[in-house]
């Protein structure tokens, strides 16, 4: 029934050739796939840490001003915010004469773009809770050993929170890896994309979608695990007694 | 025990080929203006529908339209999600293989729509971003002809998708179907500064011998009803009136 020599003839474009690599990208497929992801979690993971100090800082303006980035992004779906970048952004003339258009005009940047704002307004919520579940005494003894603010920020609250953020931020990589199929609305042919025009090639839809799922459960389990490493190795302290 | 049975079985019968007379359902691409255009209460408007509709005025058959992206067309008609596909689709003999095509019912050359006076030669291609609608004949003649020349080509689900990306200069061509490109969009005010440009495309090898309707394979009976029910409609002029509500020029073609 299912037809197991056509997955195996089409694995390596699954796998990405340079073939039909987008404009600034060295790949399709898994390869693409795997580029905006990592390159989103990247941009998103740098930002989001100095928003969430912004979003739970004392400045009211500081922090609205994040809450309400926050809010929009998380309170919009990441397709329709991929799609004001990449169709809407590019009906302004002045966009298009702005030295912006050379990376804006290529599918692939505005993917990153979208993306990076996408996780980075989650992973900034994230970071931001967990800043505030610091516990009064770490911080209490921060101050009897005189640290001025910023060093305590340096040295127990930031480094504290990102370890606790640990579990929320292993479900926001996998959301996120699940999240760059929708790539493949704006002509990137991802791992999805891939299966789209294997599908519309053969015909056959059970083949390349169940390949991908394939893929995807593959790497949500290579994710899981490494997290499960990370947490053993930084949480170990927040772990149940073992003995 | 087999009386009711009997009963149930005619029941059933009479029941199934009661449905079978009354509502064909047809498919046709959500967006290729101006063949096919879903409108705002969701109905489908254009050559294609109203082509669509003609038929089962002749077939004497209720007629549903409705709209899917073109590039999952054929799975969908195979998954009997409806009974035949009127999608400016082109009777090429790799398609012949998934699904069984009616008569032609129009035949138009593709061309590349680009800026106005642009040069289109060999050459001319080295380096050119070409957009195409994901799963298209085009596509297909491109990637074999174009690609070789040194263009990329960029794959879009919608060919009004492709117009966009061709004003905002993410590419340098689109190649489509003559008519939809010259009718949705060099006439209109988005296509300003763009042409039809170059020759006309029409090798039969790749782009077969007209746009046809398709059904399933093996489905002998709607395919001689439909073809019977184009040549009603090629001679009584309603084909003529619908043509004429779209086009300038006779698309059907020799």
């Amino acid at each position: 029934m299912i037809d197991f020599n056509m997955i195996v003839e089409k694995l390596p474009a699954f796998l990405g050739g340079a073939d039909g690599a987008p404009m600034m990208s060295t790949s399709d497929g898994l390869q693409l796939t795997l580029e905006l992801l990592f390159l989103s979690l990247a941009c998103g993971l740098l930002l989001a840490v100095p928003l969430a100090l912004m979003r739970v800082s004392k400045n009211r303006v500081a922090s609205s001003l994040v809450w309400l980035y926050t809010y929009v992004f998380r309170g919009t779906p990441l397709l329709v915010q991929l799609f004001i970048i990449y169709y809407g952004l590019s009906q302004f003339d002045w966009v298009r004469d702005s030295w912006a258009w050379e990376y804006l005009r290529e599918a692939y940047a505005c993917a990153i773009l979208a993306f990076t704002l996408n996780t980075a307004a989650y992973t900034t919520e994230i970071i931001a809770g967990q800043i505030r579940n610091t516990h009064y005494g770490e911080i209490e003894a921060a101050k009897a050993m005189g640290m001025s603010k910023w060093l305590m920020m340096r040295r127990i609250v930031i480094p504290s929170a990102l370890r606790r953020a640990l579990p929320a931020y292993s479900n926001e990589v996998v959301m996120m890896m699940q999240s760059t199929s929708v790539a493949g609305l704006v002509t990137l042919a991802d791992l999805t994309g891939v299966a789209r025009r294997v599908f519309s090639d053969t015909y056959m839809p059970f083949e390349p979608f169940i390949t991908v799922a394939c893929f995807y459960l593959v790497l949500t389990f290579g994710f899981v695990w490494l997290f499960k490493l990370a947490e053993r190795r930084w949480l170990a302290y927040l772990a149940p007694r073992k003995h | 025990m087999k009386k009711p049975l009997l009963v149930l079985g005619a029941l059933a019968l009479a029941l199934t080929t009661a449905a079978h007379a009354e509502t064909l359902r047809f498919a046709t691409d959500a967006s290729y203006p101006p063949f096919s255009k879903q409108g705002a209460d969701g109905k489908m408007t254009g050559f294609d529908p109203d082509i669509a509709q003609a038929l089962c005025a002749a077939m004497k058959a209720q007629c549903e339209v409705l709209p899917q992206d073109f590039d999952g067309i054929i799975p969908a008609l195979n998954a009997k999600k409806f009974d035949a596909v009127i999608a400016s689709m082109n009777i090429t003999e790799e398609r012949k293989k998934a699904v069984d095509f009616s008569d032609k019912y129009y035949n138009m050359a593709s061309r590349l729509v680009a800026r106005e006076g642009s040069q289109v030669n060999d050459a001319w291609f080295k380096g050119k971003k070409i957009g195409v609608l994901r799963s298209s004949i085009q596509e297909k003649y491109a990637r074999e002809h174009f690609v070789k020349l040194g263009a990329k080509l960029v794959s879009y689900g919608k060919a009004p998708e492709s117009f966009l990306d061709l004003k905002a200069a993410r590419v340098d061509a689109a190649f489509v179907d003559a008519a939809v490109g010259d009718v949705d969009f060099v006439k209109t005010a988005n296509g300003k500064g763009f042409a039809l440009v170059g020759p006309d495309y029409n090798d039969p090898k790749y782009f077969g011998v007209g746009s046809g309707i398709a059904v399933r394979k093996g489905d002998k009976a709607l395919l001689a009803r439909i073809n019977q029910a184009l040549k009603q409609i090629r001679a009584d002029g309603s084909y003529d009136k619908i043509q004429k509500k779209y086009f300038s020029f006779d698309i059907y073609g020799k």
